[in-house]
C-alpha cells in the first residue's frame, strides 16, 4: 500500500511509544513527529521520562511497544555519526585524564584516540573555534568550569556534522552569560546545517523564546506545537500540576519569540 | 650487579615479571578508572580457590584456576550489569564465596598443603618454563586486543556516550573481566595472591599522577612496571628479600614520590 507522501520526512517518529522498567512506567502511548530543522525543548517535572526519551531516540533504551524512528529508520540502525549528543556534563569523570582535544576527537572517532592525526587535529581545532573553545584544546578537562565543558562538549557534538543534535539539559551550572552564548552556537549551527535539535531543559523562559516547538511530557504527551500552544497554561497545570508561581516564573511571557 | 643477570633463574625471573608489568600496566588504567582497584584482589582470592580445587583433584592447579577465576570474573560482571547491587559489593561477595570454597577444599584434601602456601606469597624466582609460556601466550591474546584499545577506553570515560556511538560496551566488560582474571592467575603464580592486586593498580595509579592523557597513563603503567620489577628483582637478590614484595614496595615508592610530586593544588 502506497501512501502519499506529505512532505520531508520527520527527524523523529513515535507511535504509541511506551518504557516500563519492571512495574515503573517511564512513558506511555506517546505520539509525535518532529519535522527536520525544527528546535524542540522538551519540558515536564522530575521523572516526567525525558531523559529517557532521549535514550530511547540514542537507542540506549529498548520501547516496550509502539514504534520510534529517527532520521527515517529505527534507533539501533541509524549511523550513529548522524547524530550529536550532549549529555549532562556534571556526570563527567573528573579522574579521567583527557584532553579537550581527545574529548571533541571521541566525536570524530567513535573511540577515545591515543594519538590524533593531523587531518583529525585540524577539524578538532576548527569545532573548538567555532564555539570559541580554541584555547582549549590541549587543556585537561579536569579543570573545565561548567561553561568550558559546555563548549567542548558542544564542540564534540558538532564536529561529526549532525543531522540531529540532542542536549540533555545544557543550561545546567552555566551562568546566563554562558547560557544566551550556548543558544547563539545552537541557533548558528541550524542556520548553517538545517539540522534538528532536541533539548531537554527545565527553563520554560528559554524554551519559549528559543524553541520553535515544545514537547510538555509528564509520562504521557501533555503538549505538543509551537511553544505559544503547547505551553499554554491548561498544559503546564497538567504537567506540573501548577503554573509559573513555584519557579518564579509567569506565564506572560511576552516579548518576542528568537529576538 | 650484572652477574645477577647471568643466573638461569634470575633471567626467567625478569622475563616473567617484565610480561607481567606490560600486562598489568595495559590493564591497569581501566581497572583504575573504571573505579575495580578491588577487582585484581578479588580475583586473586577467587584464583586460591580454584588453586585448592586443583590440588584436592590432584591435577596442575593453574588449569583449575584459570576456568575457575574466569567463571568468578564473568559472575562480578554479571552481577554488576544485572542486579541492582555495586562492582565493589559484587567483588566482596565473590571473593569471600570463593576463598572460602577453596578452603573447604584445602580442608577435605586432608593432608598438609604446603603448595597452597606458595600460591599465598608466589615465587617469581620459581618461575617455571611452563609459567613462561603461559605469560607470553596472555602477552600474544593482549595483543590481539590492541584494536578495541580505543572504544574499551571510550567506555571507560563514558559509557554512555559509548554506547550511544555503538560500542558493544556490556560484551566489552566481560571480554575485559576475562583477560584482567587470566592476568591475575598468572601474576599470581610469581607474586602471591596478597600482592597480585598491587601490579594492577599501583603503577596505573603512580602514572595518573603526572600523566594528562589516558595513552600517557598507559605508557606510564607500564613504565613504572618495568623499572619497578628491574629494580625489584634486583635489590631482593642483594638483600636477600622477597622479591614480589621488594617489587611491590617498590611500585609504592614510586607512587608516593609521584604524589607528593604532582599533587593537586
Amino acid at each position: 500500500m502506497n501512501e502519499p507522501r506529505r512532505g520531508p520526512e520527520p527527524a523523529v517518529e513515535l507511535r504509541n511509544l511506551t518504557v516500563r522498567f519492571g512495574d515503573h512506567l517511564a512513558l506511555e502511548d506517546v505520539n509525535l513527529a518532529v519535522p527536520p530543522g525544527a528546535f524542540v525543548a522538551i519540558v515536564g517535572p522530575n521523572g516526567a521520562g525525558k531523559s529517557t526519551l532521549l535514550k530511547v531516540l540514542l537507542g540506549l533504551v529498548q520501547p516496550t511497544s509502539g514504534e520510534v524512528r529517527v532520521l527515517g529508520s529505527p534507533p539501533s540502525r541509524v549511523d550513529p555519526r548522524r547524530i550529536g549528543y550532549v549529555p549532562q556534563f556534571k556526570t563527567l569523570d573528573r579522574t579521567f585524564p583527557a584532553l579537550a582535544e581527545d574529548l571533541v576527537a571521541s566525536g570524530l572517532r567513535r573511540a577515545w584516540p591515543g594519538r590524533l592525526t593531523p587531518e583529525e587535529r585540524k577539524r578538532v581545532r576548527a569545532a573548538l573555534e567555532r564555539v570559541g573553545a580554541g584555547h582549549l584544546m590541549g587543556r585537561a578537562v579536569s579543570r573545565f568550569s561548567g561553561g568550558e565543558l559546555q563548549r567542548v562538549y558542544l564542540a564534540r557534538a558538532f564536529v561529526r556534522r549532525p543531522e540531529l543534535v540532542m542536549l540533555d539539559e545544557p543550561a545546567t551550572g552555566i551562568d546566563v552569560l554562558g547560557e544566551a552564548d550556548m543558544y547563539r552556537l545552537l541557533e548558528d549551527y541550524q542556520k548553517e546545517t538545517g539540522a534538528t535539535l532536541l533539548m531537554i531543559t527545565h527553563d520554560w523562559e528559554a524554551a519559549y523564546h528559543h524553541a520553535t516547538h515544545v514537547i510538555v511530557l509528564n509520562r504521557r504527551l501533555i503538549g505538543f506545537g509551537p511553544p505559544e500552544r503547547a505551553l499554554s497554561e491548561r498544559c503546564l497545570r497538567e504537567a506540573f500540576g501548577h503554573v509559573g508561581h513555584a519557579h518564579g516564573i509567569s506565564l506572560s511571557f511576552g516579548g518576542n519569540r528568537h529576538a | 650487579m650484572l652477574e645477577v643477570w647471568s643466573l638461569p633463574f634470575m633471567q626467567r625471573a625478569l622475563v616473567a615479571g617484565l610480561i607481567m608489568a606490560l600486562l598489568a600496566g595495559y590493564y591497569g588504567p581501566f581497572v583504575v578508572q573504571r573505579g575495580l582497584s578491588f577487582l585484581g584482589s578479588g580475583l586473586a582470592h577467587a584464583a586460591f580457590g580454584g588453586v585448592a580445587l586443583g590440588l584436592l583433584l590432584g591435577v596442575e592447579p593453574l588449569w583449575v584456576a584459570v576456568p575457575f577465576t574466569a567463571a568468578v570474573a564473568l559472575g562480578i560482571t554479571w552481577v554488576r550489569e544485572r542486579t541492582h547491587i555495586r562492582g565493589d559489593t559484587a567483588v566482596g561477595i565473590f571473593f569471600a564465596f570463593s576463598m572460602a570454597l577453596g578452603i573447604v577444599f584445602l580442608s577435605l584434601k586432608r593432608e598438609y598443603t604446603a603448595e597452597a602456601f606458595t600460591y599465598l606469597f608466589g615465587s617469581i624466582l620459581a618461575v617455571t618454563p611452563a609459567d613462561l609460556w603461559a605469560s607470553a601466550g596472555l602477552l600474544a591474546l593482549t595483543a590481539l586486543t590492541l584494536p578495541l584499545w580505543g572504544r574499551w577506553a571510550y567506555a571507560t570515560f563514558d559509557r554512555e556516550l559509548a554506547a550511544a556511538d555503538r560500542v558493544p560496551v556490556m560484551l566489552d566488560d566481560y571480554l575485559m573481566a576475562f583477560l584482567i582474571a587470566l592476568v591475575v592467575v598468572v601474576a599470581m603464580k610469581l607474586v602471591g595472591l596478597l600482592l597480585v592486586a598491587a601490579f594492577l593498580v599501583i603503577p596505573a595509579a603512580a602514572a595518573r599522577q603526572w600523566t594528562r592523557t589516558f595513552l600517557g597513563m598507559v605508557l606510564g603503567a607500564v613504565g613504572v612496571g618495568v623499572v619497578s620489577v628491574v629494580a625489584g628483582l634486583a635489590v631482593s637478590y642483594s638483600y636477600d628479600l622477597p622479591s614480589g614484595a621488594t617489587i611491590v614496595l617498590l611500585q609504592a615508592l614510586v607512587f608516593t614520590v609521584a604524589a607528593l610530586a604532582f599533587r593537586r593544588r
